[in-house]
């Protein structure tokens, strides 16, 4: 069992067989995560082709996690929230002067901790692409938008997945200050493996 | 101008300077190209910061296609469809099943938009570490309300077209196989054409997070 606390990174190997759940400690908190073949980190998570295959936008119990291949990586095995986000991306300092503006460039950001977190076993900027967003409410509506919306998820609410094969999870307790994706108070999460 | 009618089921590649416009004219109905957008040093369209910055779950104009660094790579200046996918990737060689075989089916073989992709970017110096989700021009997948997707089966007609504005120098990486939903295989041919762009404000004063992306492709050259 770790904590996480606001603003830091962790990456875990879990192998094939093994589950790890990710706990929403405090409520609205947005754990941003990656996941790549261990064996090759060219085939990591692809977002599109997990919510195209799954022929659904959002992520639950039974969602299977895709890569690029189209392999499984993981599937979400248990789900207390009900829905999570994979379209929103994560947020960068550059993202961030974009809908922000430029005072919030040198302000943390997930991206910066996705490439502080994933350097030792070689994951670079170019292998950074779509992540999840777990516990964070992004809703798509049928006339084409997408909002930031507040949280569903709520204190010790929790996210379980389980490798179809060894991977890393690579994942940014997310920083964002600027929009309610984190309720404007990043907490801590906690990410226990078994 | 440089004009090219990329066949249905093909992909393409080509470099274009600053300052262009690029018009994308489907040449028959049910038309798919899969774009992807990189700048020589390793810049990359990313769609989920596109979507979020101009909030929207679809692109059309006047949105700009914004970078992984934060620079708006081309804007969206027209077209006559008010909706292409982004959500739903490219084709993969899991989609295209029939007619694999160059042997018995000479070039009616069919290849995937993936398959066309990585051709393409590895012959300009990229492979697949460098794959992002793809813009789906002539594409529409509806979002319910309960976020099930489906492809809009008859969204695209012959002459449909839209117009890009590239921002800064661009790679423009494209496959017309069909899209990964559509479950037949009619790939419509795409024609496109680059020319001169005229001046066109509306992508900057749509929104504040438009005209930052664009006064960043500003600094990309300072």
């Amino acid at each position: 069992m770790t904590a996480v606390l606001a603003g830091d990174g962790h990456l875990v190997m879990l192998p094939a067989g093994a589950t790890l759940r990710i706990t929403d400690l405090e409520g609205n908190q947005a754990a941003d995560t990656l996941l790549f073949d261990s064996a090759d980190l060219d085939n990591r998570y692809s977002a599109v082709d997990t919510v195209r295959e799954q022929a659904n936008a959002y992520l639950t119990t039974g969602s299977a996690l895709l890569s690029t291949d189209l392999d499984v990586l993981a599937t979400v095995t248990a789900d207390t929230v009900g829905r999570h986000d994979t379209l929103g991306g994560a947020c960068s300092q550059e993202s961030n002067v974009i809908r922000y503006g430029t005072h919030t460039r040198h302000q943390h950001a997930c991206r910066e901790t996705f490439i502080r977190w994933g350097a030792p076993v070689g994951i670079t900027p170019r292998h950074l692409t779509h992540n999840i967003n777990f516990f964070m409410n992004v809703p798509l509506t049928p006339d084409g938008g997408l909002t930031f919306a507040d949280g569903l998820s709520g204190p010790g609410q929790y996210v379980e997945l389980t490798a179809a094969r060894d991977v890393y999870v690579l994942i940014s307790n997310c920083p964002q200050l600027n929009n309610p994706c984190n309720g404007w108070n990043p907490t801590p999460i906690e990410v226990t493996l078994s | 101008m440089t004009a090219h009618d990329v066949p249905g089921g093909a992909a393409w590649s080509l470099r274009v300077r600053p300052g262009r416009e690029v018009r994308f004219t489907a040449l028959g109905p049910g038309a798919c190209c899969s774009l992807l957008l990189l700048t020589s040093d390793g810049d990359r369209l990313n769609v989920p910061d596109t979507l979020k910055a101009q909030m929207s779950a679809r692109i059309a104009p006047p949105m700009v296609l914004m970078s992984d660094r934060g620079v708006g790579l081309a804007s969206v200046t027209g077209s006559s469809l008010d909706w292409h996918d982004a959500l739903c990737g490219h084709s993969t060689d899991r989609h295209v099943t029939s007619h694999a075989s160059y042997q018995e089916h000479r070039n009616d073989r069919r290849v995937s938009a993936r398959t066309g992709l990585l051709s393409e970017l590895r012959k300009r110096g990229f492979d697949r570490t460098d794959l992002h989700a793809s813009v789906n021009l002539f594409s529409k997948v509806a979002v319910a309300a309960d976020g099930a997707l489906s492809l809009v089966t008859d969204h695209c007609a012959a002459d449909d077209w839209v117009t890009l504005r590239t921002e800064v120098e661009l790679l423009l990486v494209m496959s017309t196989s069909p899209h990964p939903l559509d479950l037949e295989w009619k790939p419509a041919d795409v024609r496109v054409t680059v020319t001169a762009a005229p001046p066109d404000d509306g992508p900057r004063l749509s929104r504040a997070e438009s005209a930052r992306a664009l006064d960043a492709a500003r600094e990309v050259l300072a």
